[in-house]
């Protein structure tokens, strides 16, 4: 029984219709002035940054690397300052990075999902949990850095611990605010129809909540990448926050840039890849909007 | 084709068309919200009787707790004092015997049109054969063959709330109380499901209990027309409407026995509407009073 009501999360056959759906967004975005707007976006900014170092060369800006020399730099074979997109050390940082976020984000999820869940369904427990959650919640996750340094062993587990705070946070804040935005109606439906009270939650609370719990997941896997910088930037071996500040004090400056860039590229990445999953477990959304496309 | 028709319509005598003989009695209750200066009485020394195989419908002016006496009768709340029976016996809680349908449509967005239909039977673990075939026959009978893979998003509003009549009809509920089932639809849909719920209820007159605000909505469908007076809500006069049945709207626009019941019915909630506007206010009861005096 619960594999049939389950199963109404996922598509059913919808491969074909979910593919369709895409390809049908992918070439009416190419259409619209949207993806040309974006690309005069990206090329004001290069270009402003390019006149303002490499033309201008406003007094400020000395110091700062130029286009130029950070591309040069980030695509060349034999890179001056030993990183390139040639270089095993690049991927190394990159995989150090998604490792820490990974395991982050499925800690965060995996304990902050389910919490929100019961502190939006339980009176008492909420009672019990929010004012302490409340009041750590304000608290940045700066302020933990020394406090991680001491209670944990080690350079990796620091760094673990404060990029999953932030993200639990959001996370559980988020899915407790699902679970209160869903309509009465649902549930007195559920029990009308003679679901009981574990039912109710399982068929009505968990879905009810969904959009709320992914929102909190876009906000948390952002917050998981700010964490895991300023982590990485007092602890820890590799990793982007790592080659970003050992940069600034080796004195590489392009190296700086590659490492923010790369952070922007991979960093939307893990969001797109947060929206791809909650769109394959909110069918029915999809389908809703993509309704009010046409 | 025709051997088809035959079969679904042996199939609804069996399943469907049981009848049930429900009665729900009312006496002197009373319900009254928030405490001490912020009490709010929202119903008092109320009784009425839902009978059996009878489609009642409860109209009163809008916010007069209508959707309060709902909630008492689903077995959601309890009456402060009086009692509310369901064949004799107290009703104590939320029961299948009882099927509500809320004002809002509540069909589940995450479910297709199918498993919303067939959520009653897999809650209750009746996942079966004959669940599912009854969901189909019941699919059909809605016109609603073409939806069943689709989200309530995607469907109309019509569609929605006979989804949901579908929904309810499942459990094949001794009482189906339904509250304000129709209101927000245009007036072309709100006729067709007018003649099309009491088609169904003509079909198998089981105990509906109907709410509205709306008086042609009202006089279409009743059996029995309860009225109501304004908050503290009880119960103002209750009208036998004896046109025959089945009913269709021409017939019943051009009815002069339905045109006076509606002047009955209109004068009665006028009456209990003015009530409500003036709500204590001195400049709006001088305007009532000047109204009436130019009315009469």
């Amino acid at each position: 029984m619960s594999n049939t009501l389950d199963s109404t999360a996922g598509p059913q056959g919808a491969e074909v219709t979910t593919m369709t759906l895409t390809m049908h967004r992918v070439s009416s975005w190419l259409k619209s002035p949207r993806p040309y707007l974006m690309l005069i976006g990206f090329a004001a900014v290069l270009g402003f940054w390019f006149l303002s170092v490499e033309i201008w060369k406003l007094p400020r800006f000395v110091d700062m690397p130029g286009p130029t020399e950070v591309f040069s730099e980030w695509f060349s074979k034999d890179p001056y300052y030993g990183l390139s997109i040639y270089t095993p050390e690049y991927y190394k940082h990159i995989g150090i990075s998604l490792r820490r976020i990974g395991f982050a984000f499925l800690l965060a999820t995996g304990l902050g999902v389910p919490l929100g869940l019961f502190l939006g369904w339980s009176k008492s427990f909420r009672e019990y949990i929010f004012p302490l959650f409340e009041v750590l919640r304000p608290i940045p996750v700066l302020a933990w850095v020394p406090l991680a340094i001491i209670m944990f062993a080690g350079s990796e587990t620091p760094v673990i611990f404060l990029t999953f705070l932030a993200s639990f946070f959001a996370t559980t804040l988020n899915t407790m605010l699902g679970v209160e935005s869903i309509d009465e109606s649902y549930s007195r439906a559920a029990r009308c129809l003679g679901a009981n009270r574990w039912q109710t939650f399982r068929h009505v609370v968990v879905p009810g909540a969904m959009p709320y719990i992914f929102t909190g997941l876009q906000i948390s896997i952002g917050v998981a990448w700010f964490s895991l910088v300023a982590g990485e930037m007092v602890s820890g071996q590799y990793g982007l926050g790592y080659l970003i500040n050992t940069a600034y004090m080796m004195i590489e400056y392009p190296k700086i840039i590659i490492g923010m860039i790369t952070l922007g590229i991979v960093g939307y990445s893990t969001s797109a890849l947060v929206r791809l999953l909650g769109d394959y477990l909110m069918q029915w959304r999809v389908r809703e909007l993509a309704l009010g496309d046409n | 084709m025709s051997t088809q028709v035959k079969e679904q319509s042996a199939f609804s005598g069996r399943d469907v068309r049981e009848q049930s003989a429900s009665e729900i009695v009312a006496t002197g209750i009373c319900k009254t919200y928030g405490a001490g200066p912020f009490a709010k009485d929202v119903v008092r020394d109320c009784s009425f009787t839902i009978e059996s195989n009878k489609l009642t419908v409860m109209i009163g002016p809008s916010g007069c707790g209508k959707s309060t006496l709902i909630q008492l009768i689903a077995g959601f709340e309890t009456p402060d004092q009086g009692t509310i029976t369901m064949d004799g016996r107290p009703i104590t809680g939320p029961g299948m015997d009882r099927l509500v349908l809320f004002q809002e449509s509540a069909l589940f967005p995450w479910m297709t049109t199918y498993d919303n239909i067939m959520y009653g039977p897999r809650a209750r673990g009746e996942d079966t054969k004959e669940s599912a075939e009854l969901a189909e026959f019941l699919l059909n009978k809605v016109g609603l063959e073409a939806f069943r893979d689709k989200y309530p998003q995607q469907l109309s509003g019509g569609m929605q709330r006979r989804a949901e009549l579908a929904r309810a009809m499942i459990n094949k509920p001794e009482v189906m109380i339904l509250d304000e089932p129709f209101r927000g639809l245009d007036n072309m849909s709100k006729e067709l499901m007018w003649e099309y719920y009491a088609g169904l209820y003509e079909e198998d007159r089981n105990t509906n209990f109907f709410v509205t605000t709306d008086i042609d909505e009202a006089i279409f469908l009743a059996d029995r027309l309860l009225i109501m007076t304004n908050l503290p809500t009880s119960t103002r006069a209750v009208i036998e409407i004896d046109i025959p049945r089945p009913r269709r709207i021409e017939d019943v626009v051009n009815s002069s026995r339905a045109n006076e019941i509606k002047k009955e019915v209109m004068t009665l909630l006028h009456e209990e509407a003015m009530k409500s506007f003036s709500g204590g206010s001195k400049a709006a009861a001088d305007f009532l009073d000047a109204y009436s005096k130019r009315a009469g």
